[in-house]
């Protein structure tokens, strides 16, 4: 369970929000939503552990946690808006090294399937400069699926994909929560899940 | 909390595995881009070939300013290859998930800084003895220097990975990290030319040897973690 209390944060002068308390349980997803510049993304690495807190606590299965935090890191995967892919490095071994970097390599099959599974066969072996943003989003979908973490963390997961990549995510995050993953999703577009999972955070 | 235990614990307590990751794909990295290693490279080659232009071509002049120049040189080449190091990660948002992994990132940074050693420091090593052929050095003077460049590279790559990590982010940051670099190299510079210099009068080397040694092994027990504490910074 991820819980919240009293967060505050502020970007320079300005206070993004204060007082801010959610609980998140297992297979439930908080989407946050609000206007730019209202601090979602804040709010994600705050509980991502990448952003220190101004004020508040967060606790992770109740024990209070900071930034870079050992146990939340081993409990996260935190995708941002940066697709964290090398251009150099093909659709394969962009995944296969994410994978390795998160503690949990997968075989050559793994990667195979898993970029099968978000439709990226045909580009398996092109290097990710070539790659369009929606396919390179589809990438982070398949790290997803991947690494096994209880807390997702996304931001924006559907900038950039279309509505077969919309749908995909909205099955890979279903089935995350249907195994009683927990997820905070920052988005403008509804998620096509169904209500009973989702808790919705306004932020003003 | 019963349902979390579906999930597998990514628990990483040993360094090896992240040292190893960080070494392969920041090399493999480089590999995809030789053109870049080869600019830094024939960078070095440059500026040690445009000090026999400039002054009197006379051997003893040369062999007296040989050890200093090629020094400095090498100096200027690990500084114009610092950047690379953490920007291009940082820019694409790999440093977040490096720094978010369960991996400890004291074992990450060290390998990246290996691998950076590796494709920078190791070639200019190679290289050097080549250059040195133009400052009328002997072969005992070349391998002295040789050996030198082999100690004193790590420790450059060591504490650029410092700076490269304290000025990710700002705006200028090439400038600012060579003002903020440079007066850490000099106690390198200075055992390391100071080996080549001392060679070439007949006083032996060992000494200064030694003591780049001592100063790389200080190195390699505090930069990492210097590094990876200012990388922890940079993305707050």
């Amino acid at each position: 369970m991820l819980e919240a209390q009293k967060l505050a944060a502020r970007r320079g002068f300005s206070r993004l929000f204060d007082g801010l308390s959610f609980r998140v349980g297992a297979g439930e997803a908080l989407v946050v939503t609000g206007a730019n510049g209202s601090g979602k993304t804040t709010l994600l690495r705050t509980l991502a552990g990448l952003t220190a807190l101004e004020n508040g606590e967060i606790r992770w299965q109740g024990r209070p946690v900071g930034p870079f935090d050992p146990e939340l890191r081993a409990a996260v995967a935190f995708s941002g808006h940066l697709p964290a892919l090398k251009d150099g490095l093909t659709a394969e071994e962009n995944l296969a090294s994410l994978v390795a970097l998160e503690g949990s390599p997968a075989s050559r099959d793994a990667i195979v399937e898993a970029l099968d599974g978000v439709a990226l066969s045909p580009q398996r072996t092109l290097p990710a400069r070539v790659l369009s943003q929606g396919q390179r989003r589809r990438i982070g979908l398949a790290r997803l699926t991947l690494v096994s973490r209880p807390l997702w963390i996304l931001d924006e997961p559907l900038a950039a994909l279309d509505t077969a990549g919309s749908a995909l995510l909205a099955r890979i995050l279903g089935r995350h929560l249907a195994n009683g993953g927990l997820a905070v999703v920052a988005t403008h577009t509804p998620l096509g899940l169904p209500d009973s999972r989702l808790a919705s955070l306004v932020l003003h | 909390m019963a349902a979390t235990l579906a999930f597998a614990p990514a628990h990483s307590d040993t360094a090896w595995p992240a040292v190893r990751w960080a070494i392969v794909r920041d090399v493999k990295l480089a590999l995809r881009s030789r053109a870049e290693l080869g600019v830094q490279l024939l960078f070095y080659v440059l500026v040690a070939s445009l000090f026999p232009l400039a002054m009197s071509p006379e051997r003893a002049t040369l062999a007296l300013i040989g050890p200093g120049v090629l020094w400095v040189a090498a100096l200027l080449a690990s500084l114009l290859s610092l950047p690379r190091l953490f920007a291009a990660d940082y820019a694409d948002g790999t440093l977040e998930q490096i720094a978010l992994s369960p991996h400890p990132l004291v074992a990450l940074v060290g390998g990246k800084i290996i691998a950076h050693w590796l494709t920078t420091g190791l070639p200019l090593v190679a290289i050097a003895p080549l250059v040195g052929l133009q400052y009328a050095m002997d072969e005992q003077t070349l391998t002295v220097l040789a050996a030198a460049l082999l100690i004193g590279t790590p420790i450059l790559s060591l504490l650029g990975a410092i700076g490269a990590a304290l000025t990710l982010g700002l705006r200028g940051s090439g400038s600012l990290l060579a003002l903020l670099i440079l007066p850490l190299y000099v106690p390198v510079l200075v055992f390391g030319a100071g080996a080549v210099e001392a060679v070439r009068t007949g006083l032996g080397a060992s000494a200064h040897l030694s003591l780049l040694g001592a100063g790389l092994l200080i190195a390699c027990v505090g930069a990492p973690f210097a590094a990876a504490a200012a990388v922890r910074i940079a993305l707050d």
